[in-house]
């Protein structure tokens, strides 16, 4: 009998270091979600039956949108101080509290340059001019009947990280990461729309300009525009949200955010580049001897541990899954190593499911943690064979005021008290 | 070539003739003229490609940007809450760069470009080309680029030559090289 017993309780029959889970609890911008729980060692009370399951619940069209629980309300895009106007500034996606690799829309970081314009669909036009045999206007429905594609990219600003070059401030994963998001765009293609208007020989530049009062335009190469960029109106399944550009923007997939232009009224075909304020005062790279880099539109490799992460506390040793996102903007992410001791020796990380081509992927590592500080690192390896940089080595080429296209490896250091914070290395 | 394939061609040829006027493969989209487009066509490239016709001077710009740009740009410039747009020269290789429109901006053309279509924040697209002439002008002069007694226009706004003409460089990344070791010791 005795033994009998023992053989149905599966708990008693695995290794103690793997029989007891720890929870992660949250510090400022923690989930109540994960802290609610009790340990399942602990066992000892008797299951009572809760309020939730002796009535019945809320009908169909609770909220005929939907939204998430109440209890998630934590998990929003949150700004930082300092924007010099309101509406030119950023909100950042809280990465600390997201799974998988999709962003849900209501949390896609948000950068605008003078606010978000209220466009009435049915009003706003598309103009595709200069270069072409015939200049177009289209409408949204023109664009909607155009064969449409659907591709999954991430969408990074390029000023993402920019605040860590001197020394590790954001103590969140949400504003040192945090203007980085991953959809589902579904659109047109551009090269669809532009053989529509038929591009002449000369052309070797568009301009994409935005129908925000900002005007916010960029120049870009016709190859890109060419190769894969996208004219979006949806995102995860449903038209764009107004902030990020209902209901047309463009999409250049693996280049720096700002070149995917929101709320899009006019494509301007040309032989040269505009030099316009993007893309010159802003959005250049300033190195040590005062010339600045011009034109770098790229994403390089990047990744980050987004748990655990500054805004979790780990509660005791134990079993915990390292998870993090890795992406670049020049394919696919071929491996992920994760890093516990600062960068001295590395384990390779699991990618979960498909890698898909400049898209997030998530990483998966396990690790035992001992109860004793580490510092937890990922380091993204994409199939170009490009490693992602140690801050020191980006710091080297570039000095300390090129502010943008900081990819560098990011480091979180785990005290013994299970805190996790910011730091370089 | 077989019949079935013969008529099917012509039917692809028919319903290309019966398209809208325009080239396209799949005519959507209306056909538009350059004049028409003229109200967005705001683009103005270093050669100064698209500024309009009219002038404004340095003097004639003081007044304007006082009423208009000072509250956001300080009263001569300084910035706060919004970027600062004077001064800086020479300070791009310090260990703290200013980049202003005096000290960064490669060409002046674009200056016109940028206030027009943005500028006031609270009001863009509300400037006349005499406005924007004349605070591209008193700009310029702020920033010791131009004289006080200077007038700009289609002509001579593209000819200004601004410091840092010579300061961009094309993007040469990769740019660093890291191992995959997996023991870095």
């Amino acid at each position: 009998m005795k033994q009998k017993t023992k053989l149905i309780n599966p708990l008693q029959e695995i290794p103690t270091t793997s029989r007891r889970q720890f929870l992660l609890c949250s510090a400022a911008l923690g989930g109540a979600a994960l802290t609610a729980a009790a340990p399942a060692r602990a066992g000892t009370e008797n299951l009572s039956i809760p309020a939730w399951s002796k009535r019945s619940g809320d009908p169909v069209l609770w909220h005929p949108y939907g939204q998430p629980s109440a209890q998630q309300s934590h998990v929003v895009r949150r700004t930082l101080p300092g924007a010099p106007v309101p509406g030119a500034g950023a909100s950042w996606t809280p990465l600390q509290n997201l799974h998988g690799n999709i962003t849900p829309n209501g949390l896609v970081f948000e950068r605008h340059h003078a606010g978000i314009p209220n466009i009435d669909a049915a009003l706003h036009r598309l103009v595709i001019h200069g270069l072409v045999k015939q200049p177009l206007l289209l409408t949204m429905d023109d664009l909607l009947r155009f064969p449409a594609v659907s591709r999954i990219h991430f969408l990074e600003c390029s000023g993402n990280t920019s605040r860590e070059w001197r020394a590790p401030v954001s103590n969140s994963v949400q504003f040192s990461h945090g203007l980085l998001s991953n959809c589902e765009w579904t659109g047109v293609r551009l090269s669809t729309v532009l053989d529509e208007a038929g591009v002449l020989p000369a052309a070797q530049w568009l301009l994409a300009e935005g129908a925000d009062a900002a005007g916010v335009s960029r120049s870009i190469p016709l190859a890109k525009a060419f190769e894969d960029a996208l004219l979006v109106y949806a995102q995860n399944g449903e038209m764009l949200r107004p902030e990020q550009g209902y209901p047309l923007r463009l999409l250049l997939p693996g280049w720096e955010g700002n070149m995917s232009i929101k709320w899009l009224r006019r494509l301007k075909v040309a032989d040269k580049p505009f030099f316009a304020r993007n893309e010159t005062s802003k959005y250049t790279d300033l190195l040590p001897d005062g010339t600045s880099r011009i034109f770098s539109f790229g994403m390089d490799a990047k990744s980050v541990i987004t748990y655990p992460s500054p805004d979790h506390k780990l509660r005791d040793k134990g079993f915990y899954e390292i998870s993090g996102l890795a992406w670049t903007g020049q394919g696919r992410i071929k491996r992920v190593d994760v890093s516990t001791d600062g960068g001295k020796s590395w384990r390779e990380a699991r990618l979960d499911g498909v890698v898909l081509d400049r898209a997030l992927t998530r990483f998966r590592i396990d690790w035992q943690w001992d109860g004793g500080p580490a510092t937890l690192q990922s380091r993204a390896i994409d199939e170009t064979g490009y490693v992602q940089p140690t801050l020191q080595q980006l710091i080297a080429k570039r000095g300390l005021n090129s502010a943008y296209h900081n990819n560098a490896i990011q480091s979180w250091a785990v005290a013994a008290d299970g805190s996790i914070k910011n730091v370089h290395v | 070539m077989s019949m079935f394939k013969v008529v099917k061609s012509l039917m692809v040829m028919c319903a290309l003739v019966n398209l809208p006027a325009h080239a396209g493969v799949y005519g959507l989209g209306k056909p538009i003229s350059e004049h028409a487009v003229a109200a967005w066509n705001i683009d103005i490239n270093p050669a100064g490609d698209g500024l309009p016709s009219g002038s404004g001077s340095v003097a004639q710009g003081q007044p304007i940007y006082a009423a208009k740009c000072a509250s956001c740009h300080g009263a001569k410039g300084e910035g706060k809450p919004a970027d600062v747009l004077v001064g800086g020269i020479g300070s791009l290789k310090n260990d703290k760069p200013l980049k202003t429109v005096g000290s960064f901006w490669p060409y002046a053309a674009p200056i016109y470009d940028f206030i027009y279509r943005a500028m006031p924040y609270n009001e863009p697209q509300s400037l006349s080309a005499t406005e924007v002439y004349a605070v591209t002008a008193y700009l310029l002069f702020l920033n010791g680029i131009v004289p006080a007694e200077t007038t700009l226009d289609a002509k001579s706004l593209p000819l200004v030559q601004m410091p840092n003409r010579n300061g961009f460089v094309s993007d040469v990344r990769p740019d660093v090289v890291n191992m995959p070791c997996l023991k870095c010791y």
